[in-house]
């Protein structure tokens, strides 16, 4: 027990310094650019930790949660473009019932099938609502995207939307780190880990994974629709496999069996794009070596051997890290 | 007194392979029985049928005077059956007391409680906590259930099957790759559960030592079918089990 109170107090004080961190980012910097890119990290850090949820945690290694990302983005971006600014906080909550309902229609079709058809077949309807907004150039700009998405009131201000979306972004996190560590998160783990032996404590697998299946599309799309206004505008891209590929990547560099782990990937892995980029557009093969290289010599992801590390030194080996 | 487990002409066959042949019993309530049989026999197919993991061909099976044939195993478990593995069937990278108290908050219907820490639900973790107790792996809660020697990890699958509170449990071998020592251990050990949890236990073994240590009825199956039934006295002394399946030295 005094382990557990520990490991719990230690985890609590390491979200304190990283949400001081990025409280203070506007403090220390008036440049528009690093608060850009200290967004960029927040919303794809809920995107990461909401994809964990399904993967880290229930073993579902789905590569299409850029689908619900776009949604996100789109309706946001679309009912702005249309409808003008004052629809931008109604639209995020109408995007999220929209996901709310297209990811319990479509979870139904996935969850049938299991393991790899089910990656397949979550790629296959994300590129496929790429392709629909690729296409359909008349009602969603194709290729050129939306642009001069203008959050309304104080919200235009730069830094009282980084704030709006720190805020968010920190909420969602500990909502989904609450529902890690519920009842309904241990269900999920040994969901991943013994789906027959879940059957038999009564409970029903598929239905689990359909819940956990629109919890992260919800927080996926939640983060997409943020995303709107961070760079004021949205592109088809954000529906693109990349997208849901770059999720994976931030969750193995993290580290999947760290529920932090996703995000402090998502940090690192747009701070390696920014810094490298910015000098050479080989960027991606850079990042594509340090992954091949993170995989081979720490499976557990950086956070996982940060904390292996520590174990180590403390001697207090054992147990589950949160 | 209405058996808890009624068993009526229950076939299955895997293509032309008959696996369960007519084979008809009753379980009493608060008994302890045991099903021994060659490799193959069937016994294994047996508790699958019982437990909904696989369809009967034809067959009734009653459980409290209830038909639960055809039935889900999710169903099955609710009424009031558990069931252990002949390889034990455990989460492996979960706490060896979140492995029971799983089960125990699935017994609550708690499982759907999203926003609150499992370890806020005091009543399913002293539940939990007083079943490791009783198996002896207390000292081991905090452990990670791979961890675990062999033997304790059966123990922990037969935990995981009495936090459900089960009327009737089902234990496939449970000495199976065990020491003698652990053996001899592990027979002491259900007989105390099966009083303590107030249980019909039924389970397969290979040990005669156990089979014919602790329970009150045996049942043999050979080929499928039930080649006899009665008190560890009278299967010893039955001339067809000795051919079929004890030998002489019995
Ligand atoms: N799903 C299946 N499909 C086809 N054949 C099967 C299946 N399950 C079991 N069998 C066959 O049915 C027969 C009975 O198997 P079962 O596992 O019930 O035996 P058992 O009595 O439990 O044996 P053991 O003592 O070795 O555990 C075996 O010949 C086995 O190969
Ligand atoms: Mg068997």
């Amino acid at each position: 027990m005094t382990n557990d109170t520990a490991r719990r107090i230690s985890a609590t004080s390491l979200w304190t310094i990283i949400i001081l961190i990025f409280a203070l980012v506007p403090i220390v910097t008036t440049s528009a650019y690093k608060i850009n890119v200290a967004s960029h990290i927040l919303v794809w850090g809920l995107f990461a930790v909401s994809f964990n949820m399904l993967w880290g945690i229930t073993g579902m290694l789905s590569f299409g949660q850029a689908l619900y990302y776009g949604l996100g983005a789109y309706s946001v971006g679309l009912m702005v473009d249309y409808l003008g600014s004052g629809w931008f906080l109604p639209a995020i909550a109408l995007g999220l019932v929209m996901v709310i309902i297209v990811s319990f229609l479509l979870g139904l079709l996935v969850i049938r099938v299991g393991g790899v058809y089910f990656t397949m077949l979550t790629l296959a309807f994300a590129q496929l609502a790429w392709q629909i907004t690729f296409k359909w150039y008349d009602f969603t700009g194709g290729d050129d995207g939306i642009q001069g998405i203008i959050p309304p009131g104080i919200l235009e201000n730069r830094i009282v939307y980084y704030y709006f979306v720190l805020v968010i972004v920190f909420v969602s996190i500990w909502i989904l780190k609450r529902m890690a560590y519920s009842p309904f998160g241990l269900i999920l783990r040994c969901v991943q880990q013994n789906p027959a032996r879940v059957r038999f404590l009564g409970r029903r697998v598929r239905r689990n994974q359909l819940r956990v299946y629109m919890v992260s599309s919800f927080f996926a799309a939640l983060a997409g629709s943020l995303m709107a206004g961070v760079d004021s505008s949205i592109h088809t891209d954000m529906l693109f496999w990349t997208t849901s590929g770059e999720a994976i990547l931030m969750s193995v560099l993290g580290g999947l069996n760290q529920f932090f782990g996703p995000f402090i990937g998502a940090a690192i892995f747009i701070l390696i794009e920014d810094n490298i980029g910015a000098r050479t557009e080989y960027w991606p093969l850079i990042i594509g070596s340090i992954m091949l290289v993170m995989v081979i010599l720490f499976p557990k992801g950086i956070v996982g051997e940060v904390l292996r590390l520590k174990a180590w030194f403390g001697k207090n080996g054992g147990g589950r890290q949160p | 007194m209405t058996p808890i487990l009624q068993i009526q002409s229950l076939d299955k066959s895997f293509g032309g392979l008959h696996v369960t042949a007519n084979v008809s019993f009753d379980v009493m309530p608060g008994e302890i029985s045991a099903i021994i049989g060659p490799n193959g026999a069937g016994k294994t197919t047996l508790f699958n049928q019982i437990t909904g993991h696989l369809r009967s061909d034809s067959g009734r099976i009653l459980f409290n005077g209830q038909n639960i044939l055809g039935h889900s195993p999710q169903r099955i478990v609710a009424r009031g059956i558990g069931r252990a593995f002949q390889i034990a069937s455990i989460f492996p990278d979960e706490t060896v007391l979140d492995n029971v108290r799983i089960a125990c908050l699935s017994k609550r219907g708690e499982t759907r409680k999203y926003l609150r820490a499992v370890d806020a639900f005091t009543e399913a973790t002293d539940d939990a906590r007083a079943i490791l107790e009783s198996l002896g792996l207390s000292d081991q809660a905090e452990r990670l259930a791979f961890e675990l020697a062999h033997g304790d990890q059966k123990m922990l699958d037969i935990g995981i099957a009495l936090a459900l509170r089960p009327n009737l449990l089902l234990l496939d071998e449970p000495t199976a790759g065990m020491s003698p020592e652990e053996r001899l251990h592990t027979k002491e050990l259900i007989l105390k559960l099966w009083k303590e949890f107030d249980l019909a236990l039924v389970f397969i073994e290979h040990d005669m030592d156990m089979v014919f240590g602790i329970a009150q009825t045996v049942r043999v199956l050979q080929q499928g079918a039930l080649l006899a039934e009665g008190t560890p006295e009278q299967i010893r002394a039955n001339k067809e089990v000795i051919t079929a399946y004890l030998g002489e030295e019995f």
